[in-house]
Order: structure tokens, then sequence, then C-alpha cells
């Protein structure tokens, strides 16, 4: 087993090392037979650790295996181990699955673009990252991992690193997610401190084995503090800003990291650290409601974006919510299964997106398109299957995952009615975003400047054939858990119950109320309901009346200038935190400190001073005889005087 | 007996005459003679306070002193003479090739 866990992640770091080093001699085709074949193998070896993982008898327990000590000091200890469960086998298969369709996507995207190499390069060490992340034993490990996906954020969505806005949107991702990362760090110092280890096995093994409500105010805070690097790193209220800057990267990178992968870094932690949560559930409470207020608040920006790739973004940022109202209500299976969903179609919305830029010679403004559905047949299909599937709309994947979180939400341990009815609504507005994006890019008249109308063309088989793939996931992945509305057994929580039991467990019988009164049916019905409103809405608005929208944006203009402005917050956090520092750096620090203290005073000061100096003792030397007699004389007095003072 | 005082303060006066004149005085060789007045002044000194304390370590040191002093006056005054050859003048104030 731990073979095939190391063949799962050795690859990955060949691949990158080997296309890093010797890449530029490389041609395209020796590139991404490396890159992909790196993938591939480790999504092989995925599968493999899983099938052996599940083989074995008896109850599924943690495999813990330890490669090697990595660090030995004072009372920490932490290894290059791998702690694999049943969300281990999740988390790695969808990622390697999903990162090997987007490296074969890769190729076709990525042929005309400079950089070849390196691109691939970058990929691979990501999955390696990412997989280091999942599979890590111990906090100090995962945030290798952490701070690893972290890097190749940067780099990859800095990869036109030319382009000034594309070099800027890379330094703004990792400097906001370092803020989270901060906050992270001292909770896992906080962690240490209380439990003595960050190994899993040691701190959720103490954690567990404590009393209801013993040691809850520190474990709270430890919870908060991890949760502000899952902020950061999943973009959350406040600290999501840099993933709308982040699709300056290239579209697989976008499908990739900030769809599929690193973004659910944020909410694999926070499932990961149940126990701990478990026994802290203020600090669920705060993942819980900052989670469906970032849902809902994404959702309405998104609603007026003209961007395609940004328009996705934001509802990445909608999602993850979702994701983290999950594990904030106390259903952290849920959650997971709408991040294993949520992998599937929104990197196929993203790949999706990326073809039709290819198509549109990089045009992304959804204004300039419509009509792309008679030329873009297989790109259309897949985008619609996605978008069926983010809209909840029954029988597709996202359907069945939505629905386990909006039934946690109302009567999950935690949950609470408003909840579960913001995230209805945010729903309904999922639903019309999504599908007016549909309708903007691929239906009704052209809108295409004629020039680029003649170079249209469907993508080549390189990019389709993926999107195919990720198009079947969208529709089946939900099929693994069938409702409790319908007779079904949801067999994703079932699934997952040896990793979460406990903490469920323990949130049930620390929670205080216990919502009835709506039946599951219901629930479910609301959220349908509030997705065909949202599609209705824009059938009739986009197709039938397509006058309407305008007169709506100049009815409501103040309101429409808001959300088209993001609510202005990027412009604040300017305001707020950009320009003291920078004025702060350049007045304070450059001009006072570094130019006149340091330049000025310690180091042209020290040579002038010693000049002065020199000068003034230089006078002794005056060629005067006379006077050399007269120092001489003078220096022996003194000397006869201070040995002779009576002491 | 002529108190330990008198000698002591006679040698004080005779090496403060030396001090002032090795300072004050133009001529070099004057400045010599103030070299060697001073250093018996001292001298004086050391005697009085061997015959005093009746030890004779005082009037050892009288010797090593006076061995000195007449080694440097050999080599001062070799070089006096090679200083009037070039400079044609006995002026301290004249020896100044070295100020700036």
């Amino acid at each position: 087993m731990e073979l095939w866990l190391l063949l799962m992640l050795l690859p990955p770091v060949a691949g990158a090392v080997l296309n890093g080093v010797f890449g530029r001699r490389f041609s395209q085709g020796v590139v991404s037979w490396v890159g992909c074949g790196a993938a591939g193998l480790s999504a092989l070896f995925a599968l493999l650790s899983a099938w052996t993982y599940s083989d074995a008898a008896g109850e599924p327990v943690p495999f813990i295996h330890s490669y090697f000590t990595w660090i030995e000091s004072g009372g920490l200890r932490a290894d290059y181990a791998v702690y694999y469960d049943r969300l281990t086998l999740v988390m790695t298969v969808t990622v390697t699955v999903v990162s090997f369709l987007i490296h074969l996507y890769s190729r076709g995207y990525m042929e005309h673009e400079g950089g070849y190499y390196r691109f691939f390069s970058y990929l691979n060490l990501f999955l390696f990252m990412m997989l280091t992340l999942v599979t890590a034993a111990n906090y100090p490990l995962m945030f290798v991992g952490w701070e690893g996906v972290g890097l190749c954020s940067y780099l990859l969505i800095g990869f036109y690193f030319r382009k000034k806005s594309a070099a800027d949107a890379g330094k703004k991702a990792f400097v906001v997610t370092r803020i989270g990362d901060a906050g992270f760090t001292v909770g896992v110092a906080l962690l240490f401190w209380t439990c003595g280890s960050l190994d899993f096995r040691e701190v959720f093994g103490r954690i567990g084995a404590l009393h209801s409500g013993e040691l809850e105010g520190t474990l709270t805070a430890v919870g908060i503090l991890l949760f502000m690097g899952a902020v950061g790193k999943s973009a959350q209220l406040p600290l999501y800003v840099w993933l709308p800057d982040a699709m300056e990267g290239p579209t697989p990178v976008s499908a990739l990291i900030h769809a599929a992968t690193m973004v659910t870094a944020g909410v694999y932690m926070v499932a990961r650290s149940s126990v701990l949560y478990a026994h802290a559930p203020r600090a669920l409470e705060v993942v819980g409601i900052v989670g469906c207020l970032t849902a809902f608040f994404a959702a309405t920006i998104a609603l007026a974006q003209n961007d395609l790739k940004r328009l996705l973004a934001y509802s990445t940022i909608s999602q993850l919510g979702y994701m983290f109202v999950a594990c904030g209500v106390g259903v952290f299976a849920a959650g997971i299964f709408h991040l294993m969903t949520h992998a599937c179609f929104k990197s196929l919305l993203f790949l999706a997106a990326g073809s039709v830029m290819h198509a549109m010679r990089g045009e992304l403004d959804m204004r300039k398109m419509g009509g792309l559905r008679t030329k873009l047949k297989i790109t259309h299909a897949t985008f619609l299957v996605a978008t069926l599937a983010i809209s909840g709309v029954p029988m597709f994947s996202g359907f069945f995952s939505k629905d386990e979180i909006l039934a946690g939400a109302y009567e999950g341990p935690l949950g609470r009615p408003w909840l579960y009815w913001l995230a209805t609504l945010t729903a309904g507005l999922t639903a019309f975003y999504m599908f007016r994006a549909v309708a903007m890019t691929f239906w009704g008249n052209s809108r295409i400047d004629p020039e680029r109308e003649r170079h249209v063309h469907e993508s080549g088989s390189k990019m389709t054939i993926p999107l195919i793939v990720l198009a079947f996931f969208s529709v089946v992945a939900g099929y693994v858990s069938w409702p409790k509305a319908w007779g079904g057994s949801e067999g994703f929580d079932h699934y997952l119950a040896p990793v979460f039991g406990p903490s469920e467990e323990a949130l049930r019988f620390a929670a205080a109320h216990h919502a009835e009164g709506i039946g599951r049916g219901a629930l479910m019905g609301w959220a349908v309901l509030a997705a065909l409103i949202g599609i209705l809405i824009v059938v009739w608005l986009y197709r039938k009346s397509p006058e309407i929208p305008e007169k709506l944006a100049e009815r409501f203009a103040r309101i429409y200038r808001v959300l088209i402005n993001k609510y202005y917050v990027d412009e604040f956090y300017n305001w707020l935190v950009v320009q003291p520092i920078r004025a702060g750096s350049e007045k304070l620090l450059w001009q006072r400190m570094d130019a006149r203290a340091i330049d000025g005073l310690m180091v042209n000061g020290t040579g002038q001073a010693t000049a002065r100096v020199g000068n003034l003792l230089r006078r002794i030397q005056s060629g005067n005889l006379r006077s050399y007699a007269a120092w001489i004389l003078l220096g022996a007095v003194l000397w006869l005087g201070y040995v002779l003072w009576p002491q | 007996m002529v108190p330990l005082a008198h000698y002591l303060v006679l040698s004080a006066i005779l090496f403060v005459l030396g001090a002032a004149g090795f300072i004050f005085r133009r001529n070099i060789i004057t400045v010599f003679m103030c070299i060697e007045l001073m250093l018996n002044a001292v001298n004086l000194a050391f005697m009085a306070f061997s015959r005093f304390l009746g030890n004779l370590d005082g009037q050892l040191f009288v010797f090593f002193v006076i061995v000195v002093a007449a080694a440097e006056a050999a080599v001062g005054l070799a070089i006096i003479i090679m200083v009037y050859r070039n400079r044609e003048s006995l002026n301290i104030e004249d020896l100044d090739s070295m100020k700036l």
C-alpha cells in the first residue's frame, strides 16, 4: 500500500523536475508525454491505492505510514508520513483524475503559447504539492503542500509574466493568501502548545478523548485561526479578492487550481480537522456563516459580470461557500461530496470557456459573443451539461450534492433555517447567472465582430475529449449518493461515516436545538424551484425579450453599478491597505530610514565623521618641532598625574 | 642633615627649568642642554631617595641614566652637526620641512 502511494506521489515531482530542467531541449511532444504521463501514472496509482485500501478486510481504519523522519526537535516530531482513509481516497482520486484530464486538454490549449515546457513543469509540481497536502499525516507536512500549491498558483497565474496585469495578479494571490496563512500558522502553533503534537492520529486521538466542553475555548481559537488559512486559500469573505484576478493565468490553470483543486484545500483542511471542530462548535458556526454569506455575496456579483472567466471565478467562490456551509453545519460528507461534483463540472466549465476563448481568439467579453452554439457544438453541449449540473437541476451531479448540503443547512447538527433559505436563494441566483452566461455566449444571434467570426471553429479532439469525459462525470458523479427523499440511503454520507461519524455525533450531542417542520422532500423542492425560476427568467430575458436586461440595468442603475464594480471591494482594500503600505514604504521606510538614516547618517556619516576627526588630529602633525616638544611634555605630565593620582 | 624635601624641591625646580627651556629656547644646542638638565634633575632625586632610604638601588639607577644620557648626547650632537651642514642654521624654527 505504501508503495502505491509513493508511486502516486513520485511521477509528478519527477515530471516537474524533468520538464523544468531539460524541457527547453525537448520537443513539445516529449514535454507533453512527460507531463501527461506523470499525471496519468499518478492517477493510475491513486486508483490502485484506492482499490488496495478498499479491498482490505474489516473496519476501515486509516492507513498511516511514515517514510522518513523529517522534523524531530524538542517535543515536535513530524515525519514525511501519509494518512490514508476514505476521505483521502476521495480527494486523491478526484485530484489525480481531473488533473490528468486537464493535462491532456493543455496539450491542445497551450500548443501555440510560449513556455510549453515551463507550463507542464509547473502543472506537475502543483499536482505533487496538492497530493502532499491531501495525504499528509500531520499539520506541518500539510502546510508544506499548502504553501507549495500557493507557490505553483503564483507561478501559473503569472505564467504570462511579461504582461503586467498577470504578474500583478500572481503577486496579489500570493500576498492575500499569505494573510490567511499567518492565521493558519498561529493556529497550528496553538494546537501544538495545547496537544503537544501535530500528528493527526495523536491530535485527533487526544481531542477525541476529551469530554464535551473541555478545552473548548482553546480549540475554538485554533479552529478559527485554521479557518483563516482556509478563508485565504479557498477565497472566502474577505480574502476572496485574488481569485477573480487569477483568471489572468491560462485557462487550464483556472480549471485545475482555481476550480477543482487548490481552492478546495481549505475545505479539505476543515473536513480533515472535523474532530477538532466537533469540540469547538462555535468555530464551526463561524465557518458556516462565512461560507453562506460568501456564497450569496459572490453570486450577486456574478449576476452582472460580462467577462466569462470572471463570472466563473465568482461562481467558484460561491460554490466553495456552499462547501463551507456543509462543514459548518456538521455534514462534512456533503461538503466533500460537493467538492467532488464541483471539481467535475467547474473544471469542465473552465475548459469549455477555454475552448470558447480559443475559438474567439482570446475574447472573453460575453457581450461580444452569441450564437456560438452552431459553430461550437461539442463545447456548447458540454458547457450546457455543466451548467445544468451547477444549477442543481435534478439528475445532474450538482443536484445531489447541493441537496445534501441544503438539507444539512436546515436540519444538520448546527443547521439553522436562515442558512438554508439564503443558500436556496443563492442556488436560484446560481442558476440564473449560469444560464445567462450560456444564453449570452451560445444562444441567440451573433454579436461577434465579423473579423473574428471567420476564425471561429470547434477545438480539436485534444481539447474536446477531456470536455466530453468531464461532462460524463458531471452527470453520473452524483449517482453514488441517492437522496433520502427518494428512498435512497445517501451512500456518500455512509461511505465517509468512518471518517466523520464521531465528529458528527459529538456535534449532534452538543447541539441545543433541532429544527423540525419541513420534510426532506420540501427542502429539495424549494431548491429545485429556485433553480427553475432562475432558468425561466433567463429564457424570458435573454431569448424572448432581449431589451429588458438593458432597461433593468437603467432602472436599477445604482445597484447595477455596484454589482458590476464588485461592490468596490478592491478599491476599498486598495484604500485601506495597499495605499497606506505604499505610502509608508515610500515616505517612511525608503526616504527617511533607508536614504536618510542608513545611507546618510550611518554610512556617509561615519565616513564624514572619520574625516573630520582625522582633520582635527592632523593638526598635531604640524612639522613644528617646538609643538612636538610641547605635546611630549604634556603627555608625560598627564600620564604622571594619572599614575600618581591618590586612589 | 639637609632634609629630603630640600633635595626634592631642588630637583623639581631644575626639572621644570629644563622643561621650560626645552620648549621655549630656539637654539638646538640649548635645547639639548635643557634635556641634560632634566635628566640630571632626576638623577638628583634618585640619589636623594637612595641616601634617605638607605638603599643602593637608586644610585644604581643613576648609573643607567648617566649612560643613556651620554649615548643620547653623542647621537644627538652628531645629528645636529649634519643638520647644520644642510641648513646653515641652529634655529629650531628653521627645521620645518615636515610642515604641510
